[in-house]
């Protein structure tokens, strides 16, 4: 089970810095989403006049349903140059492997809650880390993509683009820098030195209501 | 002394590494320090080393310290959270060891011990981050520390001849925002490769120190080009090691190759850092090689 929440409504709506397209997972059994919350603020993105269209679905985790029900809106993913994703980390990371050439940036934050991790699949992971990197990143998590979970950028052992810990893994931070570059979004890892806030998962759910 | 202020005054720094032994016994490393490294500005001393548990650097700084030897105390994140990692600094400061040297730190399953757990609560660059913050009178939890904040020399690591250089360079980039005052190179042995990482450095404007290794033989050459990130040893170096086998294992090969790619690059940096891997006796004849004692 997970628990997603709203990012900071400014946060989100500082975000949309072109042509944008909304993607909104309503969740699955095993996500608790905050459907009243985003509905809203889907309202004031639409109203801000970049973003195209809200398209609501379910499983936006399975790359398969995602591409099924993103057929009809083709134009619209087309001519967006960002997709703001309404979603766990799973989905938010799952859009961006599907479109590589457009900006994937995520708009909720992903909280754990112990037990039943239900029938999401979990490839590609989210950490539930409570404060969503993805659109610093390029939509690849940094926490679960490299084996050390760095938050600050490629450590010295990377080589040939490989991971010095996993020698079949590719190193994670080598692949956001290159999609970065490629979007033409390097000026995304200019970001202040950032440290993970452990209080956010400690209790997880009981937390995440009052966070 | 805080090597950053010699840095501030356009003096060509050396340093060199020693590693902590495996026991608590400092004699033999404190009698190649005083026998060797004489002419080195400040003696860096590993922080548990590629994973393989030691003495404590920082136990061995003050040990260095206490004959009259300027140390880089090295701290990497793979062994404690932020209480620690500050606690430990405080601590540097307390002894009067004011340099550092702050890496994020090999992973912990490429040491001797790859049952533990591997911390990283920070990184190379959150860690330089939380030096600048305790400099300010202030810890990572955002609570006054008690009397004058300590003052270091803040130094950071980059990899010139990485085959990510563009990476490399965007982390160094982070670095020297959180607060990093001079970096120390992983090995080079391609100088035409450092020269090109100089140029795009320089934007930065921060001492850099060329780093280099003393080569033992050619094995260990092809080693490091198998298995450490951002080393590359050409092949026409590889020759030369095995060209004439007993003056490579006296060591005189590797140090003419050495001094060599000092002299190339001396032009190109602020400093050399020697990583001499157990050949510190080798040390005062690079330096006389390499022009850089008389």
């Amino acid at each position: 089970m997970l628990i997603t929440e709203l990012k900071q409504k400014d946060d989100v709506l500082s975000l949309i810095k072109g042509k944008a397209l909304v993607i909104s997972c309503i969740g699955c059994k095993e996500v608790y989403f905050p459907v009243t919350e985003a509905e809203e603020l889907h309202k004031e993105l639409l109203a801000g006049g970049n973003v195209s269209a809200v398209i609501t679905t379910d499983y936006i985790c399975n790359p398969e349903n995602l591409k099924l029900q993103l057929k009809k809106h083709m134009d619209k993913v087309e001519a967006a140059e960002i997709l703001l994703v309404f979603s766990c980390g799973v989905g938010v990371q799952t859009v961006a492997e599907l479109y590589p050439n457009k900006a994937v940036f995520a708009a909720c934050d992903t909280y754990p809650l112990p037990g039943h991790q239900g029938i999401t699949p979990l490839e590609p992971e989210c950490d539930q880390c409570a404060e969503c990197h993805l659109s610093d990143t390029a939509g690849i998590c940094p926490i679960t993509a490299c084996s050390k979970g760095l938050l600050n950028g490629q450590c010295g052992g990377s080589k040939n683009g490989m991971c010095e810990v996993d020698k079949d893994m590719e190193c994670g931070w080598e692949r956001i820098y290159r999609r970065l570059e490629k979007l033409g979004l390097l000026d995304s890892l200019l970001y202040p030195a950032k440290i993970r806030n452990y209080i956010a998962i400690a209790g997880a759910g009981a937390n995440a209501s009052e966070s | 002394m805080r090597i950053t202020e010699l840095f501030d005054r356009g003096e060509f720094v050396l340093t060199t590494e020693v590693g902590p032994p495996k026991g608590f016994h400092l004699d033999h490393l404190l009698h190649e320090v005083k026998e060797y490294l004489g002419d080195i500005t400040a003696v860096n001393v590993t922080d548990n080393q590629s994973s393989v548990m030691r003495l404590g650097s920082l136990a061995t700084c003050k040990a260095i310290k206490d004959i009259g030897v300027n140390s880089i105390f090295q701290i990497t994140c793979r062994d404690r959270n932020r209480l620690a990692l500050q606690s430990d600094l405080l601590s540097a400061a307390y002894f009067g060891i004011d340099n550092l040297l702050l890496l994020t730190g090999d992973y912990t399953t490429l040491g001797d011990t790859p049952q533990a757990k591997p911390v990283f609560d920070l990184d190379s660059v959150s860690l330089i981050h939380a030096v600048k913050q305790l400099e300010s009178g202030i810890d990572l939890g955002g609570n006054e520390l008690d009397g004058d904040p300590p003052k270091f020399a803040k130094g950071a690591v980059v990899s010139p001849c990485s085959d990510s250089v563009d990476v490399q360079l965007a982390k160094m980039e982070r670095k020297v925002a959180a607060g990093a005052e001079y970096f120390q190179t992983q090995a080079v042995f391609e100088p035409e490769k450092f020269f090109e990482f100089m140029e795009k450095a320089k934007q930065f404007n921060v001492p850099v120190m060329l780093g280099v290794i003393i080569l033992k033989n050619a094995g260990m050459a092809n080693f490091m080009n198998n298995n450490i990130a951002g080393i590359n040893v050409p092949p026409d170096i590889i020759e030369e090691l095995k060209a004439d086998p007993e003056k490579t294992k006296a060591g005189i090969t590797g140090v003419e190759i050495t001094a060599r790619i000092i002299k190339e690059c001396r032009d190109y940096c602020q400093g050399v850092h020697i990583m001499a891997l157990g050949w510190e006796k080798l040390v005062p004849d690079l330096l006389r090689e390499s022009n850089l004692v008389s």
